[in-house]
């Protein structure tokens, strides 16, 4: 039988065998976001974004530079309300709770919902003292040996144990670049969160240092629920399970990341993954 | 440094199984129809028709895992050669899984007749058309250009055996009229095997191109353009 007898010629169907795609339908979203706008001042930077988002998956977020796709991520953990002057509409629900309404402990949200931003930020002191720093202000640092246990496992969870293991207490800073970011990771994952939101975490990072954080971000997911914002399209077609594409504070498209880079259902988005504007 | 991802590395392994499975299925069907014209069974021919299904779902599945590879892993040189490959291998190994079929319906109209002779250069067609298949998916699996160069060589001895077959029968048509019939389905089965050659010389002069980013098809070694 020739191929051209079947829906071979689809594009869509062809996308529509994925495997890759871990999502469950009938598992409970971990994330869901109800309308929400986002003001800076008095102007609207995100327009009724609604969005579920199951747990285990890597969902990526792309769009040109200013589409809000940042400051979506920010809203995830109340990271935006450290800037003056921002206000937010609708509900961003997590395991079903939502997060703007009055009386949530954001310390907690944080907690829960761990952050790595494109610039690696570790702390001025050692190694193990970026680890241990999180636990003690959260309460979790236990007796020494549980607090040398967590670190080690922390270090271990973002691929950096073998690396650093003999230096644990010597600076952070005197790491690479890219060790610094997996520092930052560890420092994240220490405290135990469920959902880790990464804002252009290899951004600053050479083409190696990147492969090993997208690599751990791959191997992450069978714990965590990772949303990671990039502007590197190919890095959100290798990493992620979801795509969402942003453009002028709306989301347009939010789909399997296969379907995205193959077969998107806006033009819009055709018109960006194709490089024909952004 | 390779600049993928291990677990694209993964991804490419797998590839590579599905597509040696379905060589497999399909050199199990040519061997099976080839056998069931020599030893004149029905059962082996409807074995053939029915085991085309597994050989064309995974002709689809091989097609989106390598359309999915490209879209996604954007993969580069020796990567890129391999998946672009086994797009081209794919369709030339569910093309023998369809001319196995062919065989098994020429196979069963000939079976309805007298044998016009002594089967011995078709069955000999079917073991050089299998034998090159099977050498041309070693080749893919050990990266083997030698093996694969081979495979190229072999492909002279079925056109050879195809255009005897052909002058032979021509000569028992001419000698019976009764022939005609029977003699015209082992002509079309020499025809098909011969074709399967050429598909596994396709699938060994992929591999070359694959391994050395060589393309040897129509004129022979040349560089390939920058």
């Amino acid at each position: 039988m020739s191929t051209a007898s079947r829906p071979l010629a689809s594009l869509g169907a062809l996308a529509s065998a994925a495997r890759r795609d871990t999502t469950d339908p009938n598992a409970p979203c971990k994330i869901e976001v109800d309308n929400l706008n986002f003001f800076y001042g008095a102007k609207r930077a995100l327009e009724d974004i609604s969005i579920k988002i199951q747990p285990h998956v890597v969902t990526a977020f792309i769009g040109p530079s200013g589409c809000g796709k940042s400051t979506f991520l920010r809203t995830l953990n109340r990271m935006n309300d450290i800037i003056p002057g921002t206000r937010v509409e609708g509900r961003v629900l997590i395991d079903g709770q939502d997060i703007y309404a009055p009386g949530v402990d954001v310390v907690s949200l944080r907690r829960r919902v761990g952050m790595v931003f494109q610039k690696s930020n570790p702390f001025p002191k050692s190694v193990f003292e970026n680890i241990a720093y999180g636990l003690r202000i959260n309460g979790m640092a236990g007796n020494k040996s549980e607090l040398a246990g967590r670190v080690e496992e922390s270090l271990k969870q973002a691929a950096l144990w073998d690396e650093v293991k003999d230096r644990l207490h010597e600076s952070a800073l005197a790491m690479s670049g890219g060790q610094q970011q997996r520092l930052c990771i560890a420092r994240a994952l220490a405290v135990r969160p469920d959902i880790l939101l990464m804002d252009e975490p290899a951004s600053a990072l050479d083409p190696i240092a990147t492969q090993r954080i997208e690599e751990l971000v791959y191997d992450l997911k069978k714990t965590y629920t990772i949303v990671i914002v990039t502007h590197n399209m190919q890095q959100a077609a290798r990493v992620s399970d979801r795509t969402a594409f942003f453009w002028l504070g709306r989301l347009v498209e939010y789909d399997r990341t296969e379907k995205i880079f193959t077969a998107p259902a806006e033009k819009l988005t055709e018109d960006y993954v194709t490089g024909r504007f952004g | 440094m390779e600049r993928q991802v291990p677990h694209f590395r993964e991804e490419l392994e797998a590839l590579q199984g599905r597509l040696l499975e379905m060589g497999g299925l399909a050199e199990e069907r040519v061997r099976a129809a080839v056998q069931g014209l020599v030893s004149r069974e029905a059962a082996l021919f409807e074995k053939v028709l029915l085991g085309d299904e597994p050989i064309n779902q995974l002709h689809i599945e091989i097609d989106n895992r390598c359309f999915r590879l490209l879209a996604l892993h954007q993969p580069m040189a020796t990567d890129l050669r391999a998946i672009v490959a086994a797009v081209k291998i794919n369709t030339d190994l569910e093309r023998v899984g369809d001319l196995a079929v062919n065989i098994a319906e020429a196979g069963k109209r000939y079976i309805s007749h007298p044998p016009v002779k002594k089967l011995i250069d078709i069955p000999q067609m079917g073991e050089i058309a299998q034998a090159m298949l099977r050498d041309a998916l070693d080749a893919f699996v050990k990266r083997d250009t030698a093996l694969a160069h081979q495979v190229l060589n072999e492909d002279d001895r079925l056109d050879s055996l195809k255009t005897q077959v052909f002058r032979d029968l021509l000569t028992h048509m001419l000698n019976d009229q009764s022939t005609v019939e029977p003699a015209l389905d082992l002509i079309l089965v020499s025809r098909h095997l011969e074709r399967i050659g050429d598909h596994a010389t396709n699938v060994a002069e992929d591999v070359i191109f694959m391994v050395s980013a060589l393309d040897v098809r129509h004129h022979g070694p040349a560089p390939v353009e920058d």
